[in-house]
């Protein structure tokens, strides 16, 4: 009895909201509203302005600017088909290796194969990797990868050379060395959310998944797995997207060379690339292409987003699981 | 992700003393200057030793690149600019007052190579080094390299040809020469800031001219172009290229202060060396500019600026050397002294 006097007796607990309450409340939800808005504005006016600095380009080039491969500033030519192939091989062949070794990883880490303390040690290393500058990791490929790829290479192209993958020798520079500094640079941020969407299966689903007999293995590969399904596919699209605008490492590391082949030992290029190298000297003409290039360059990291968000709702709605 | 270059630290440290030298000094003149990153190993040490000298100035200069140097002068957001093409006359025009350029220095290209075995003086002639740019030479042990190079076994290797993925003054002065040379070569990629090369996946482009250093010394069979500079400082072996009287000159000093001294200056101080001339010229040996307003608005900045010019021509060309730069020869000092002049 006496503590419910001392509850009625503060109005803090129960009674109607004051003025100020109101005033907070309100407030509050304009200022996150503000926000959300914002980031859509942002995006918006980014599009805008470099659509508006790219429109000149887009006037004068068409659509054969997407599929020329040659950039000459001396004698106006430019077409980005080399630079859209380079990007998405690079960033493709960089996901399906990160995106491996992360979920892998990832599973290893929350399934308790590791002490709690041993897995702790191993998350953090990893999320390490993500603050290393990408300079470092430029630096690194050269001197580090490349030296160890070549030999492999170039073994490959002698035996195997008849493979489209392996039909040139690796000099230095090249795909195979960018898209294994990508995996490496995409393989933290692909670990950390696939850990969290792992976490996030409740751990009766665990249970229940035993208690009919599976195997540890069966649990994780066809309960956990799918379970997490929507969480890992998020993962694996902002790796992706990393992968596409990642700059500094890949100029280092890709050759430049606006080659299309399926070699993974040639010399190729990005838009990134392109853009960072090119934009401190460029002429007029060449900055109104450039501002195209990066138009396209956003276009594409803006319709994989999308892509990997629609089939993340179908695919979860095919496994009968839930989306947020 | 944005690169830092060692300018921009250097500008930071730059900034950062300024502070302090402000309150120490009341009339400290502060100059700003921006472009070439050739010559900015010399530059930077030429300041920062005038610097020291002189407490009461600070001059700042970043390596942004010849074009935005250029930029830079022209918006006038700058004391003074520097630039490996010089300046055009129509650039010049849109300079209200005029544009004072001085040749400051004078630096070599060099080709870099890379070979197994680490072979020493490989003699490159003139009519075979732009077929390795055009992408018709294709292996070291082609009968043209070997044929030139007797007391080197060349191995049979793809030659990696590694060029500048940035548009820069060095392939300018390159390209020029190589287009000066070599007929197919000038109806090919031509010159320019940034050429079309030819397509070969032995062809592969690297950022500035340490980048390009970097992959050349990583990778077996390369050859690059480089400021001489960068090459010593990477330990790189230089190649002695064939000039027009048909000698092999190995780059260095010798070799450049003899093309400077086959070099006539005209009155605009703008000499371009593409293909000089004498017994002992480095063939790829190129001057390199500092932009000036003739008109300052601002007698004290103007005064400073002069002087810092006649330091530049007499205490700085004695550094020029040990930094892998070429001291200019005393008539180019004595036509760049009297067109300071115009620096008001």
């Amino acid at each position: 009895m006496k503590r419910f006097e001392q509850f009625s007796a503060s109005d803090a607990i129960s009674g109607p909201p004051s003025k100020a309450d109101y005033w907070v409340d309100r407030s509050f939800r304009t200022v996150t509203h503000l926000c959300a808005w914002l980031i859509l504005a942002i995006v918006i006016a980014l599009l805008w302005q470099i659509g508006e600095k790219a429109i000149p380009a887009i006037r004068d080039y068409h659509l054969g600017f997407l599929t020329s491969a040659v950039w000459d500033a001396n004698k106006d030519q430019f077409g980005i088909l080399a630079e859209i192939w380079g990007t998405l091989y690079s960033s493709i062949l960089g996901l399906i290796i990160g995106g491996f070794f992360g979920v892998v990883m990832a599973i290893f880490l929350t399934q308790d194969f590791l002490p709690p303390l041993l897995a702790a040690f191993f998350r953090t290393i990893v999320e390490l990797l993500a603050a290393i500058p990408s300079v470092v990791y430029g630096l690194w490929g050269i001197f580090v990868v490349v030296p160890v790829l070549r030999p492999v290479a170039n073994w490959l192209n002698e035996t195997l050379g008849w493979i489209p993958l392996f039909s040139t020798t690796l000099s230095g520079p090249g795909l195979l060395p960018a898209a294994l500094v990508l995996a490496i640079m995409i393989l933290p941020t692909i670990a950390a959310v696939s850990q969290d969407a792992l976490r996030l299966v409740p751990y009766r689903t665990k249970e229940a998944a035993y208690g009919l007999g599976t195997t540890r293995w069966e649990a994780i590969l066809r309960v956990l797995l799918p379970t997490a399904s929507a969480g890992i596919f998020g993962a694996l699209v902002l790796g992706f997207g990393r992968a596409l605008g990642e700059t500094m490492a890949v100029a280092m590391l890709i050759g430049n060379s606006n080659q299309i082949t399926l070699s993974l030992f040639s010399p190729a290029n990005t838009l990134a690339a392109l853009l960072a190298l090119n934009f401190p000297e460029a002429g007029k003409v060449e900055v109104r292409a450039l501002m195209y290039a990066a138009l396209v360059l956003l276009l594409i990291t803006l319709l994989v987003n999308m892509l990997g968000t629609a089939l993340m709702h179908r695919t979860s709605k095919a496994l009968g699981v839930k989306t947020r | 992700m944005k690169r830092i270059s060692p300018a921009q630290i250097g500008a930071i440290f730059f900034l950062a003393f300024s502070g302090i030298n402000l309150s120490l000094a009341a009339e400290t003149v502060r100059l700003i200057g921006s472009g070439a990153s050739f010559p900015f190993p010399l530059y930077s040490a030429w300041f920062k030793n005038y610097s020291r000298t002189h407490k009461n100035v600070n001059i700042d200069y970043q390596a942004k690149g010849s074009g935005a140097g250029i930029q830079d002068f022209i918006n006038r957001t700058v004391d003074f600019a520097a630039s490996d093409a010089a300046m055009k006359p129509e650039e010049m025009a849109r300079v209200p007052g005029g544009v004072q350029v001085l040749p400051m220095t004078a630096g070599e290209i060099v080709l870099a190579y890379n070979l197994p075995g680490n072979p020493k003086e490989l003699k490159l002639p003139r009519e075979v080094y732009p077929e390795i740019f055009l992408g018709k030479i294709t292996k070291w042990n082609d009968p043209k390299l070997q044929s030139a190079n007797p007391q080197i076994k060349l191995p049979d290797l793809p030659i990696a040809v590694v060029r500048r993925a940035d548009s820069s003054g060095t392939t300018f002065v390159f390209t020029s020469h190589l287009s000066a040379i070599s007929p197919a070569f000038k109806n090919g990629p031509g010159a320019g800031m940034t050429v079309n090369w030819p397509s070969s996946d032995k062809f592969v482009a690297a950022p500035k001219n340490d980048g390009v250093a970097a992959t050349v010394k990583q990778t077996p069979g390369a050859i690059g172009y480089i400021e001489y500079a960068y090459a010593i400082g990477a330990k790189l072996n230089m190649a002695s290229l064939q000039n027009k009287a048909g000698q092999f000159v190995p780059p260095g000093p010798e070799g450049g202060i003899a093309t400077l001294a086959n070099t006539q200056l005209p009155e605009d101080l703008i000499a371009w060396i593409f293909d000089p001339e004498g017994e002992k010229s480095y063939p790829i040996t190129t001057f390199t500019w500092m932009l000036f307003y003739k008109q300052n608005g601002d007698p004290k900045k103007a005064e400073t600026l002069r002087d810092v010019v006649e330091y530049c021509l007499t205490e700085g060309q004695k550094m020029s050397p040990k930094l892998g730069y070429i001291p200019l020869p005393q008539n180019v000092v004595e036509a760049n002294r009297a067109a300071a002049k115009n620096i008001q």
